[in-house]
């Protein structure tokens, strides 16, 4: 289990950095944290001529505290989101979630950028990020351009990049002082990916009622008004509406549609206890 | 005054180097020139190999069986009537019979190189049907694993007592189907095999990480056709093993071939991919058990088949008897029923060789015995722990001679049982039960009961078929010019801290600084020849020689030291490190000197043998040590996702007379861990084309640390009559009970649904299939 003979490139600019995956007609792969890509190497799943190491690049570790937004680089770690030692104000639901993040190890290396662009749909970056409106800022060839989160993940272990381009940041909008977060996974061990994923965002001020149903097969299921999924009174969820959705999705395994009922039940939950 | 002899909780003397990472194992020794091998796997489950395509610019770098020239293949066949031998070819020949199975040798200066020189090698075979399953390997229709066998099954274990006579009368009947999973041993270092010529010692020197350095010494020489006089087996320290490093591998063959074809040391290292699924898998049985009882609940007979899905090969020297053996006469476990038929047999399959774990085939055998038992306390009203209560072995009726002839040596297992109900706190959680949980979960609790059989001698051993069976063990003890004591024993600790364990030993004997008595281990250039460590055997078996040795040098030193005191030798004795002989007394130091260095001062009869001893070892019976235990268990089960929590784990044990409790303790916490493991998390499933599913750790579960709760381990000590100080073999017991005690709180916290689970691993999945069918049931009446 070694990996095949690659050209490794330690970019310091995005430029550089783009410039090479342009160049490379697709034999490039970028790599930040390693810690999917590693394994992938070493596997040999991957063989790519170059490696394109991107966290010598000083923006991409940078956070960007906006009035809007909060825009975190794609080099910035899961620790140090998961010990909220970062500049940028409300990031209290994405360090909630850092923390339960497979292994400390893992996130002391892991970035978020990193975990976005690999999509693996199991992946908590995937199903938070989507349940908080957040957005990708990808930078290429013609700059910059930037595209929500769930519409950045095509599919399992996929995404919109197109050839040149690199994802530069996350953009997380604010939430007002009052919004409501849950967020609930169910794993068989500590740290291993997920079965099930629910994530809830209730921010009434800003008239934001997301959910996400994420670990499915494929791209996470986004609620965008969750109110359509809870019983008219407000009290507990419409379970038919979920399975109508699951039908929609083609979740039809019987455990697992039991699975996504009850962590994102737990999650609404969550969001709703004080 | 600190103790050190036996039953002082010493803390181990190889923890130092392992806690500050100077520990010593295969991939730690880097010896000048050394060059890499990897290794071409069948990616195939069954096939006809046609040809082997290698380009030509790396021919010089790539072995297949056409190079290997009078190199024998691997052949484990017991001595039993009716076991079909397997033989494994070094390097596939006409034919590969499970994916990972290896093909051909590359040899490059890295891995990484030989990597590429592997991905270069191409394979032309033709697909054979795979047969994948056990019983379904027992159809008429079958593809066969071996041709020439007519069938896949390896061999078949019998007992037949008049069990449709008790039938006819007996008031409760229980069935029930159990599977275990295949799964795989996992310790911390995998394998790893390093050759080379030794041109001074004239040896072909191989460092392999192993239990057995003697059983690999004798089954590589017989593969290469070399006399053991040519061949050193070191075996450092090494990261756990489990059974997992308890055969002889293809690997070392192939590398000890190579290093007599070149000029340098070769080296081959297991990564994660070949540990998980090209090795060895372990544990996979299906039961159909039926139980007999009284409307009291006491066990009339019982029934069972068994079947033991041993993969492809007999390994060597385990072979793939022991385990489909153990069903036929473990089985019966700790009750005292008078009427048993068992049929089981060991199938082929065309997955890699099934080889013993840990607690070998107990842990599937203590889950099929305990499931009837709870099931005959449900059919009988009673608490699960009474009707164990009702069938067990009173301590006045000791030494105990069960169904199948087991000679319990002695014990007390109704008070283990009791103390692990108290400990539990039974009436505690049957109030607790009756409210419903605040977050939903419902909670069960279960036991397990099990007899552990350990140091098995000769007789045991011979009637389970190993073409090696162990005889009597030896040790060396010598005292040096210093006064220092050096042990050699054949035994070899994976984990087991003999450096401890041993010296205690010869510490209680001799009482030397504790300090100044080194153990050595793992190296056939110096150690008595040996079965080695497996079956929790080394501390009865070595231990015993090691007290031998001891008790031998300490009758010679205390005539050299009565000569030195000028005192009656038949007054002298040794004791604290000294020769004691009336009011005077010498120490072993001086002795010592007097012998290497001052041999003037000898009396002139004086044991010309010295201070250095080498004897052998066996119990005075060896049927074995019976240790015993009982396991219980809390767990909550989320009926809404199917996780299972562990709340609450006991286990009280009885291993004998305990050397170091803290070691026993360590064991037994292991074991345990592992237990939670084979219950909860760990399979290798594979499809229907024989493709291993789990072949990296995303996909192969182990517990971790937040997995694993804080077991608390009670102990019982009652000595064993037939060996030394009456220590017994205790250290697989940990990972037999766990599957059997946590299925058992599992169904009793699903009974409210009226389901139940009965195949391992306990998954999300299974528990909420289990659930769906009982409420699919019509309800009763």
């Amino acid at each position: 289990m070694k990996p095949a003979a690659f050209e490794f490139v330690r970019a310091s600019t995005l430029s550089e950095a783009t410039t090479i995956l342009l160049e490379s007609d697709g034999a490039a792969r970028v790599v930040a944290g390693a810690q999917s890509l590693g394994p992938m190497l070493n596997l040999r799943l991957v063989q790519p001529r170059i490696l394109v190491d991107i966290t010598g690049i000083a923006e991409l570790t940078e956070i960007e505290d906006g009035d809007e937004a909060v825009t975190l680089g794609a080099c910035v770690t899961t620790a140090n989101i998961e010990d909220g030692r970062l500049p940028g104000r409300g990031l209290r639901a994405l360090s909630l979630v850092a923390g339960r993040i497979a292994y400390r190890a893992v996130r002391n290396r892991g970035t978020i950028g990193g975990s976005v662009c690999h999509a693996d749909p199991a992946a908590d970056w995937v199903s938070a990020l989507c349940a908080l409106g957040a957005e990708c800022v990808i930078v290429g060839p013609h700059g910059l351009r930037r595209l929500a989160v769930e519409e950045f993940i095509t599919g399992a272990f996929e995404n919109a990049l197109a050839p040149g381009e690199l994802l530069r940041g996350i953009r997380v909008p604010r939430l007002s002082s009052d919004a409501r977060w849950g967020y609930n996974k169910l794993c068989r061990k500590a740290g291993e990916f997920a079965l099930a994923i629910g994530a809830v965002l209730d921010d009434r001020e800003r008239d934001r009622f997301r959910a996400v149903i994420g670990a499915t097969m494929g791209r996470p299921i986004i609620v965008t008004d969750s109110r359509q999924v809870r019983r008219p009174d407000g009290a507990g969820l419409d379970e038919a509406a979920l399975l109508r959705l699951f039908d929609r999705y083609g979740i039809s395994d019987r455990a697992a549609r039991r699975q996504h009922v009850a962590i994102i039940a737990r999650a609404f939950d969550q969001a709703a206890c004080p | 005054m600190a103790r050190y002899g036996i039953g002082a909780a010493v803390v181990r003397k190889e923890d130092e180097r392992f806690l500050h990472g100077r520990g010593q194992y295969v991939a730690d020794f880097r010896l000048a020139g050394t060059r890499e091998v990897a290794f071409v796997r069948s990616p195939v489950a069954h096939a006809r190999l046609r040809a082997i395509d290698v380009p030509h610019e790396v021919r010089h770098a790539v072995f297949t069986a056409k190079d290997l020239v009078g190199v024998k293949p691997i052949i484990s066949s017991p001595p039993l009537k009716g076991f079909k031998h397997s033989a494994q070819p070094i390097l596939a020949t006409d034919k590969v019979r499970y994916v990972g199975e290896i093909v051909a040798m590359c040899l490059a200066p890295t891995r990484a190189e030989a990597e590429d020189i592997a991905a270069m090698v191409s394979l032309d075979f033709e697909e054979l049907p795979a047969v994948t399953d056990m019983l379904a390997a027992l159809e008429p229709s079958a593809p066969l694993v071996h041709e020439e066998w007519g069938d896949n099954i390896f061999i078949t274990f019998s007992e037949d007592g008049p069990v449709d006579e008790v039938a006819k009368v007996a008031a409760i009947k229980v069935t029930r189907e159990i599977r275990t999973s295949r799964h795989c041993m996992f310790p911390m270092e995998g394998r790893g095999v390093v050759a080379y010529r030794d041109q001074r010692l004239r040896y072909l020197t191989l460092i392999t990480s192993t239990q057995f350095p003697h059983s690999v010494q004798t089954g590589l020489c017989e593969c290469l056709g070399l006399d053991d006089g040519a061949v050193r087996i070191i075996s450092p320290d090494v990261g756990g093993g489990f059974g997992y490093k308890g055969l002889l591998c293809r690997e070392e063959v192939a590398l000890g071939w190579l290093a007599l074809q070149v000029n340098h040391p070769v080296r081959w290292l297991e990564d994660c991919r070949e540990h998980l699924s090209a090795n060895a898998n372990c544990r996979e049985h299906h039961y159909t058990i039926t139980g007999y009882a009284s409307r009291e609940g006491k066990l009339l007979a019982i029934d069972c088949v068994g079947y033991v899905d041993a993969g492809a090969y007999s390994d060597y020297p385990i072979s793939s008897a022991p385990e489909a053996a153990q069903i036929a006469n473990l089985l019966p476990g700790p009750y005292t029923f008078s009427t048993y038929r068992c049929r089981s047999a060991a199938v082929a399959t065309n997955k890699c060789p099934i080889i013993p774990y840990r607690g070998v085939a107990r842990s599937g055998i203590c889950l099929a015995i305990e499931s009837v038992m709870d099931a005959i306390a449900r059919e009988a009203g009673l608490e699960p722990y009474e009707v164990r209560l009702r069938n067990m072995v009173r301590p006045d009726q000791m030494p105990f001679d069960n169904v199948v002839g087991k000679h319990f040596d002695s014990g007390d297992h109704p008070e283990c049982l009791r103390r692990a109900v108290d400990a539990i706190r039974l009436p505690e959680v049957r109030a607790r039960q009756k409210r419903p949980e605040r977050d939903g979960r419902l909670i069960g609790v279960g036991l397990s009961f099990f007899v552990e059989q350990g140091a098995h001698g000769t007789s045991v051993l011979a009637s389970w078929g190993r073409p090696i069976v162990p005889g009597y063990e030896q040790a060396n003890v010598r005292i040096t010019a210093d006064g220092d004591v050096e042990i050699r024993v054949g035994t070899h600790s994976h984990g087991q801290g003999h450096e401890t364990t041993f010296a205690q030993v010869a510490h209680e004997i001799l009482g030397v600084d504790f300090d100044r008595i080194k153990v050595l281990q793992g190296d056939t250039l110096y150690t008595p020849y040996s079965t080695a460590t497996w079956g929790s055997r080394s501390m009865v078996m070595g231990g015993g020689a090691v007290a031998r040795a001891s008790r031998t040098i300490a009758a010679r030193a205390a005539r050299i030291g009565a000569w030195l005191l000028q005192a009656d030798a038949a007054d002298a004795r040794v004791a604290d490190g000294q020769v004691i002989a009336g009011n005077g007394s010498v120490s072993l130091r001086e002795v010592a000197r007097a012998w290497y260095l001052q041999p003037q001062n000898l009396p002139p009869d004086v044991d010309t043998g010295g201070l250095e001893v080498t004897t052998g070892y066996r119990a005075e019976r060896d049927s074995g040590t019976f240790s015993y235990a009982s396991h219980a268990a809390v767990v909550a089960v989320d009926p809404q996702t199917g996780l299972i929590e562990i709340l609450d784990y006991v286990v009280v044990e009885d291993g004998g007379v305990l050397v170091n409790p803290m070691i026993v303790d360590g064991q037994v916490c292991g074991g345990t861990a592992q237990g939670i493991g084979t219950c909860l998390y760990e399979a290798m499933p594979f499809d229907a084309q024989g493709q291993p599913l789990a072949s990296t750790l995303l996909d192969y579960m182990l517990p971790g640390a937040t997995e694993v709760p804080d077991i608390r381990v009670l102990h019982m000590q009652t000595p064993s009559p037939y060996t030394e100080f009456g220590m017994k073999g205790l250290g697989e017991g940990g990972a037999v009970g766990p599957p059997a005690a946590i299925v058992s709180a599992v169904n009793d916290a699903l009974r409210p649904l009226g389901a139940e689970v009965h195949d391992l691993p306990l998954t999300p999945e299974c528990v909420l299939a289990a659930i769906d069918t009982a409420r699919a049931r019509p309800p009763h009446g």
